[in-house]
C-alpha cells in the first residue's frame, strides 16, 4: 500500500504563498496514491515555468526540458516504454504559446499521456505578462491598455482536433479535480486537463473569488453527453458568466503506441535482440545489389 | 557632459532604446532580459516613443516580426537570452542575408540543460557564424554606448547589418551603477533619420526579398555579407570617434591596459575585465608586467588589430566564459590563437573556460592565471593548454 510520503520528494517548493500550483500538486498525490502508481513506473515531463517546477516536487522521474517542448520529449518517452505512466505538466504560455504547434500535433497523434495545464492565464515566471488564454483587456506591465488579442480556447481548439479525453478542472475544488487527474491517468489516449488556477501574485482578475462565482460542474446538466463532439465543442466556448468544469469530451480510440507494430509485442527494452532476424534482412538486401 | 543617474544594465539600455525610438519592437519575455521589454513598454504606454510593441508567442515570431518590420522599411529592435537566441537561430541568418540592420540586446545567459539562468557567453557565442555584428559590454554605461553606436553601425551603407550587443546575465543587466546618459537630442542628432534601402513599403519600387537562389547566385550573395562584415570595420571605428566626441567616452575593437610594456597579457569580454584590471594593477606592484586586453568587437573578428596589440607578448591567456566542446579551446581562445599564428615569435596562448552559468571569478582566480602565465614565460613552455577554472574536478 503505497501512502501520501511515498510521492513527497523533500524539496522546497519555490511557489508564491497562495498559488494553485499547490492545489495541483496537492490534488495529484491524491489521485495517485488513489490509483496506487509506484513513483518508478511514473514519469513527469515539464517544460519550463512555475508550472515547469512541479515535477521537482514529486518523487518519481521526471524530464524538465524546454519551455514549450514538453510534449514531444513524453511522446518518445512514451513510445520508448509504453509502460510508463506518462504525464506532462505545463503552464498556458508554455504549452498554447510556445509550444502551440507541439499542443496541436500531439493530439492528432493521440499516444497515452496526460497533458496537465496549469492555467494561470498569465505568464507568472517572466513575471506576469499576458498569456495565450489572458481574456481580452486583461491589464498587465507589457500591455497596460490591456490584452487586444482573441484568447486561445484550449478546450474548444483540442476538441476540434478529436482529442480523446478533454477536461477542465480548478484548483478551488480539489476534490474534483484530483478525480479528473485519476480519470486522465486512467484514460487511454492523449488526455487533456486544463486546470483552472488563480495567481495571486500576477492576475488580480481571474481570483479565487472570480472563479468561486463562475464555476460549475458539467454534470450539472443531465443532457450533457461528453460522447457528442459538437455539443462538446458547443459547452467549450461557455466562458464569462458560468464556467463549466468536468469531461467535456470523451472519445476512446487506438493509441500511437497501439498502432506501431514494433511495439505489440511489448516495449523495445523487453524484446529479445533476434541477430538472426538482422542477418535475414542483411541477405536479403545484398541478394539485390 | 550627462550627469550621473543609478541604474541597472537593462534599464540603461531600455532609456537608450527610449532615446532611439524605433519604428518597430517585437519580443517575447525571457530573464534575464525581460525587464528590458518590460521598462521599454512602459515608455510605449507613456507616450515617450511612437514605437509599434509586438508581443510575440515565442522569440523565433518575435524575431520573425522585426523581420518583416525592418524589410518594411523600419528601425528594429529587440532583447532576449540564452534559449530566447537559441531558438531566433534560423531567423537570425534570414536577417543578415536580407541585410537588415536589426539591433537587438543580448543579456548574455547559459543555455539548457541543465537549465541555468545566470550569465554566461554561450548564447551569443552560438550565434557568431549568423551574419550579425557582435558587441560584447563590461557594464551597464558600456551596454548602453554599444546599443547607440550599433544602430548606427549596422544602418550604414557600406554594412547594412544586423547587431547584437551583448551584456552579462545578472552580473549587468540586475546590477545598479552609475553611468552618464546622453540626452534625448544628442542620441536622436546621432543616430540619425533613417533611410532604408530597399524597403517594401515603397510600392513605385517593389522588391524581393529571400527568394531562390540557387547555384547561380547564393555564393556572390554570402561573398557580399563577408565583405559587408569587412566593411563595417572602419565604420565601427568611425561611429566611435563621432561617439567619443560627443560623450567623452572611448571605443575600438577592444580596449587595452597596461599593455604596451607587458610581457603578459590577459584576455576577456564582457564583465569579468574589472576583476582582471583589479588584479593586474596588484600584480604590477608587485613588478610582475602583465596587462589586459578587453575584446569588444567579436564580429567582425579585428585580426589584424589583434596582432599588432598582442604581438610583443611572451604569453597570453584566453578567458573563455563558454565552452566549444570538442573544439581546441573555447571560441575566443580559438580565433586569437590563429590570429596569432602568422607573427613570428608569436606568444605561447592559453585557454581558461571560467564562469559558465553564472558561476563567480574571483580574484584568486586571475592570480592563479597570472601565475601560469609566469612559469609559461619563465619556463618557454605551456604544461596546460586548456584549464577549467572556478570548477570543481
Ligand atoms: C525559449 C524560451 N523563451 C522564453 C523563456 C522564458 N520563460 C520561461 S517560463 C515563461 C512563461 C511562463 O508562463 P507559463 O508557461 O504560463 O507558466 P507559469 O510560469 O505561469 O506557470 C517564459 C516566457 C524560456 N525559458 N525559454
Amino acid at each position: 500500500m503505497l501512502s501520501r510520503e511515498e510521492y513527497h520528494s523533500g524539496v522546497k517548493e519555490a511557489w508564491c504563498p497562495g498559488c494553485g500550483n499547490f492545489g495541483i500538486l496537492n490534488a495529484e498525490k491524491r489521485a495517485l496514491v488513489e490509483l496506487q502508481l509506484a513513483p518508478e513506473k511514473i514519469l513527469i515531463v515539464s517544460g519550463i515555468g512555475q508550472a515547469g517546477k512541479f515535477p521537482h516536487y514529486l518523487r518519481c522521474n521526471f524530464f524538465n526540458g524546454l519551455h514549450g517542448r514538453a510534449l514531444p520529449v513524453a511522446l518518445a518517452a512514451k513510445l520508448a516504454n509504453p509502460e510508463l505512466t506518462v504525464i506532462v505538466h505545463n503552464g498556458d504560455g508554455d504549452c498554447y504559446g510556445e509550444g502551440g504547434n507541439h499542443f496541436i500535433h500531439t493530439i492528432r497523434r493521440n499516444p497515452d499521456i496526460t497533458c496537465i495545464v496549469h492555467n494561470n492565464k498569465v505568464y507568472g515566471l517572466t513575471k506576469g505578462q499576458a498569456s495565450p488564454t489572458s481574456d481580452k483587456g486583461f491589464k498587465t506591465k507589457v500591455q497596460p491598455y490591456g490584452v487586444i488579442h482573441e484568447p486561445l480556447n484550449p478546450l474548444a481548439l483540442a476538441i476540434s482536433l478529436d482529442c480523446s479525453f478533454v477536461a477542465r478542472g480548478y484548483v478551488g475544488d480539489l476534490q474534483f479535480l484530483a478525480e479528473l487527474i485519476k480519470a486522465g491517468i486512467q484514460h487511454k489516449g492523449f488526455a487533456l486537463i486544463d486546470i483552472l488556477q488563480p495567481c495571486p501574485t500576477f492576475n488580480r482578475v481571474n481570483t479565487f473569488r472570480w472563479y468561486e462565482e463562475r464555476v460549475y460542474h458539467l454534470e450539472e446538466d443531465r443532457e450533457f453527453d461528453p460522447k457528442n463532439q459538437l455539443k462538446a465543442f458547443h459547452k467549450a466556448l461557455e466562458w464569462g458568466e458560468r464556467i463549466p468544469l468536468g469531461v467535456f469530451y470523451l472519445h476512446p480510440k487506438p493509441t500511437m503506441e497501439e498502432q506501431i507494430p514494433a511495439l505489440a509485442a511489448g516495449p523495445l527494452y523487453r524484446q529479445k535482440i533476434q541477430p538472426s532476424k538482422v542477418l535475414d534482412i542483411m541477405e536479403e538486401l545484398s541478394a539485390l545489389s | 557632459m550627462g550627469k550621473p543617474v543609478a541604474m541597472t544594465g537593462n534599464i540603461a539600455v531600455a532609456n537608450a532604446m527610449r532615446q532611439i525610438n524605433p519604428d518597430v519592437c517585437a519580443a517575447y519575455p525571457i530573464t534575464p532580459s525581460t525587464e528590458v521589454m518590460q521598462q521599454f513598454a512602459s515608455f510605449v504606454a507613456d507616450g515617450k516613443v511612437d514605437t509599434e510593441l509586438v508581443t510575440a508567442e515565442s522569440e523565433h515570431s518575435a524575431m520573425s516580426a522585426c523581420i518583416g518590420a525592418a524589410a518594411a522599411g523600419g528601425r528594429v529592435m529587440t532583447a532576449t537570452s540564452a534559449n530566447g537566441l537559441a531558438l531566433m537561430w534560423e531567423m537570425l541568418y534570414i536577417a543578415s542575408g536580407n541585410r537588415l540592420p536589426i539591433v537587438m540586446t543580448v543579456v548574455n545567459r547559459a543555455l539548457s540543460a541543465p537549465i541555468n539562468i545566470h550569465g554566461d557567453h554561450s548564447d551569443g557565442m552560438g550565434a557568431r557564424d549568423s551574419g550579425w555584428i557582435q558587441i560584447y559590454s563590461e557594464n551597464a554605461q558600456e551596454a548602453y554606448d554599444n546599443l547607440i553606436q550599433a544602430v548606427v553601425i549596422g544602418q550604414h551603407r557600406d554594412v547594412r547589418l544586423p547587431v547584437m550587443v551583448g551584456m552579462d546575465g545578472f552580473i549587468i543587466s540586475h546590477s545598479i551603477e552609475n553611468l552618464e546618459l546622453l540626452s534625448d537630442q544628442e542620441v536622436k542628432d546621432f543616430i540619425g533619420e533613417y533611410l532604408p534601402l530597399y524597403p517594401l513599403l515603397n510600392i513605385k519600387q517593389p522588391v524581393t526579398y529571400g527568394p531562390l537562389d540557387l547555384q547561380d547566385y547564393y555564393s556572390e550573395h554570402k561573398r557580399q555579407q563577408a565583405e559587408a562584415m569587412k566593411l563595417a570595420k572602419p565604420v565601427i571605428l568611425k561611429v566611435a570617434q563621432d561617439f567619443a566626441a560627443l560623450s567623452g567616452r572611448k571605443y575600438g575593437f577592444f580596449e587595452t591596459y597596461r599593455l604596451d610594456d607587458a610581457e603578459m597579457a590577459i584576455l576577456t569580454l564582457g564583465s569579468s575585465a574589472g576583476t582582471a584590471r583589479f588584479v593586474i594593477d596588484r600584480a604590477r606592484e608587485q613588478g610582475v608586467k602583465v596587462g589586459l586586453i578587453k575584446l569588444r568587437v567579436f564580429r567582425p573578428f579585428p585580426m589584424k588589430e589583434l596582432q599588432a596589440a598582442l604581438g610583443h607578448l611572451k604569453a597570453l591567456a584566453v578567458m573563455d566564459r563558454c565552452d566549444s566542446f570538442g573544439a581546441a579551446g573555447g571560441p575566443v581562445f580559438s580565433e586569437v590563437r590563429s590570429a596569432l599564428y602568422d607573427l613570428s615569435p608569436h606568444p605561447a596562448v592559453v585557454n581558461y573556460i571560467y564562469g559558465l552559468g553564472g558561476r563567480d571569478l574571483g580574484i584568486a582566480h586571475i592570480e592563479q592565471v597570472i601565475r601560469d602565465l609566469q612559469e609559461i614565460r619563465q619556463t618557454g613552455c605551456i604544461r596546460e593548454l586548456l584549464t577549467y577554472l572556478t570548477v570543481r574536478e
